[in-house]
């Protein structure tokens, strides 16, 4: 091989739109590994989302269906009304009940939570740091050690059963404090606060008119962590309310497994819930939070950034 | 007069905005204390105790005595292992690839969708996997009969269920993952890659000796998190052994035996509280270790 082969083939190697072959087999290679996966995570969803359309023998496919055909909308129709009827439509109390835990835990949330970052990120006291350090600790802390302790200390005020036992537990949001600290320290200069203490603000008008307004997005992205974190939330609703009309839907929908013959076949009860029924009950029991999802992915995805990459 | 005004002023100034820091974080300091502290005193407390009466470590003797906690901390043991190696080995490689894809729409789609399964953490993701793993509806019952499983009792046969929990984990929390490794992709700095490239290292050596050894801190990062959380397993295999009819059994994990122990007919919260007291060690001390010795979060 000559010099200026030679010397033409390395340059070839090292240009990415070169055809050496080492380098179109790694990309191959990369590429089958980002279609398998994409397969992996997309496809189940797509499955559930078609699944509700089918009855049961089209779901098993003992008619020869494609797995991922489209049933029809008037078998979907009539899933639909099976699940609201269930129990006279006990999954509307579930849901309904999930809205209450989620949303008023939302709203204290943000009234607890705000402030809170804005006193650690722009005043100082002495209680500041260990309670910095505090929140940081408890923020790695899976949220499930704390569950049974949580319920221990409940019971001792008789507060299992009650819908505080759920909103109480999930106004505690560690990560939201850090959220709001870190952007309060980052993105709002503490000279325009001083400015504004100069022309004659007090420290109430400062945070309500000055470092509210700009502290928009963080109260957003709080508030749909917080959100999204408590409306998934299983273990600690199940401990802490007890009964079936006082469960989120999270809850509801395990309980409802023990309704599908399938899997239980001893169930007594003549009104059973069939598998169809049962994906159309997971798709609603996600629904607010898969629309959260869907319309507000740049946003979680700065969240999920600003949370764990800020230094 | 003038002079002394100015002069006072910053010191009242300084003592509003001390009373301000304390009535802003007065609500969220209440929380801290009703729903960390102290419920992890009480739990303390009633592990070290048994009717009011001060025991020692009699409760921990007793769960460590108990037939369900070991085979349990292994049941776990072994779910954490394979989880957070693949996680870790699977998260990097997947976003370096996607990382090193050069047409934004492409990459920015494929992030999100492997995302998206984030909003079916919880016991919805459970349910779904419940139907995939069955041969009778799956719509993959081709692929599990290649492992051997033509019923839903033989695919969560015990020494499956390690791999199954990984992968239910792993199609709910792997974007998210994937996302924060991506930005941690992109801060690495245009030139040091530029040099790479032009020494002439390929995407291999380029990830194995530049890109990998500066994702260490949010490599570690996910290691410890995903470390505490996968010791908490609780809602798969509640769910799988409300599915299974107890074939998987109900004490597979420790929170699940924790449970049990408390509200089965035992009612024994004081052990209960022991088994807490054990996890919340681990979690505590995973977390110490990262606030301290780990210093991503040190700010100031």
């Amino acid at each position: 091989m000559s010099a200026t082969e030679s010397s033409k083939a390395a340059r070839l190697g090292a240009d990415p739109t070169g055809f050496a072959p080492g380098r179109w087999v790694g990309r191959v290679l990369a590429g089958a590994v980002i279609v398998f996966f994409t397969l992996f995570f997309v496809f189940p969803l797509v499955w559930l989302l078609l699944a509700p359309t089918k009855s049961t023998t089209q779901l098993n496919g003992l008619d020869g269906e494609h797995p991922l055909s489209f049933g029809s909308f008037d078998q979907l129709a009539e899933n639909w009304n099976a699940l609201v009827g269930f129990q006279d439509g006990i999954i509307w109390t579930w849901l309904g009940n999930s809205v209450l835990y989620s949303g008023a835990a939302l709203v204290l949330t943000l009234i607890v939570t705000i402030p809170a970052g804005y006193a650690l990120a722009m005043t100082s006291f002495r209680l500041r740091r260990p309670l910095l350090v505090a929140t940081l600790m408890v923020m790695l802390i899976p949220n499930t050690a704390l569950v049974l302790p949580i319920f221990l200390e409940l019971s001792v005020v008789r507060l299992i059963g009650s819908p505080l036992a759920v909103i109480l537990p999930f106004s505690f949001f560690p990560f939201g404090v850090y959220l709001a600290y870190i952007y309060f320290s980052t993105s709002v200069s503490r000279d325009l606060l001083d400015a504004a203490r100069i022309d004659g603000a007090g420290e109430f008008k400062v945070f309500w008119r000055i470092a509210m307004p700009l502290a928009t997005p963080v109260i957003a992205l709080v508030g749909f962590f917080n959100f999204v974190t408590n409306w998934n939330n299983y273990f600690l609703p199940f401990v802490m309310e007890p009964g079936s009309r006082k469960m989120p839907v999270q809850v509801g929908l395990a309980e409802l497994i023990s309704n599908v013959p399938l899997f239980n076949p001893t169930t007594v009860s003549s009104i059973t819930i069939s598998l169809p029924q049962l994906a159309l009950a997971t798709l609603i029991a996600v629904a607010p939070v898969l629309v959260i999802f869907l319309f507000s992915q740049r946003f979680l995805v700065s969240g999920l950034l600003a949370g764990a990459t800020k230094e | 007069m003038g002079r002394q005004r100015v002069a006072k002023r910053p010191r009242s100034r300084n003592r509003a905005q001390t009373l301000i820091g304390y009535l802003f974080s007065s609500g969220y300091g209440v929380l801290l204390l009703v729903f960390g502290v102290l419920p992890m005193a009480y739990a303390l407390y009633l592990s070290l105790t048994k009717a009011g009466q001060f025991v020692g470590l009699d409760n921990f003797v007793k769960i460590l005595g108990d037939f369900r906690f070991f085979p349990a901390v292994q049941h776990v043991a072994i779910f954490v292992a394979i989880w957070v190696v693949s996680l870790i080995v699977l998260v990097v490689v997947l976003a370096l690839i996607v990382h090193a894809v050069r047409v934004r729409w492409l990459s920015s789609t494929t992030r999100f969708l492997f995302y998206i399964p984030g909003a079916f953490a919880g016991s919805a993701g459970v349910m779904l996997w419940l139907f995939l793993l069955d041969p009778s509806v799956s719509p993959v019952s081709v692929v599990l009969g290649q492992f051997g499983f033509t019923s839903f009792i033989q695919t969560v046969a015990q020494p499956n269920l390690p791999v199954i929990f990984t992968v239910i984990a792993f199609w709910t929390g792997a974007g998210g993952w994937i996302i924060i490794m991506f930005g941690a992709l992109n801060n690495i700095s245009q030139e040091i890659m530029e040099a790479a490239r032009i020494d002439g290292a390929g995407p291999i050596k380029t990830a194995w000796y530049i890109q990998i050894p500066l994702l260490r801190k949010w490599i570690a990062y996910m290691a410890v998190i995903s470390l505490a959380f996968g010791s908490q397993l609780f809602v798969e295999p509640k769910i799988l052994s409300l599915a299974s009819r107890g074939v998987v059994p109900k004490d597979y994990s420790l929170n699940q035996l924790a449970y049990l122990i408390a509200f089965g007919p035992q009612g024994d919260f004081n052990g209960s509280a022991a088994i807490s007291i054990l996890l919340l060690v681990v979690a505590m001390a995973l977390a110490a270790f990262f606030v301290f010795k780990g210093g991503l979060f040190e700010r100031d």
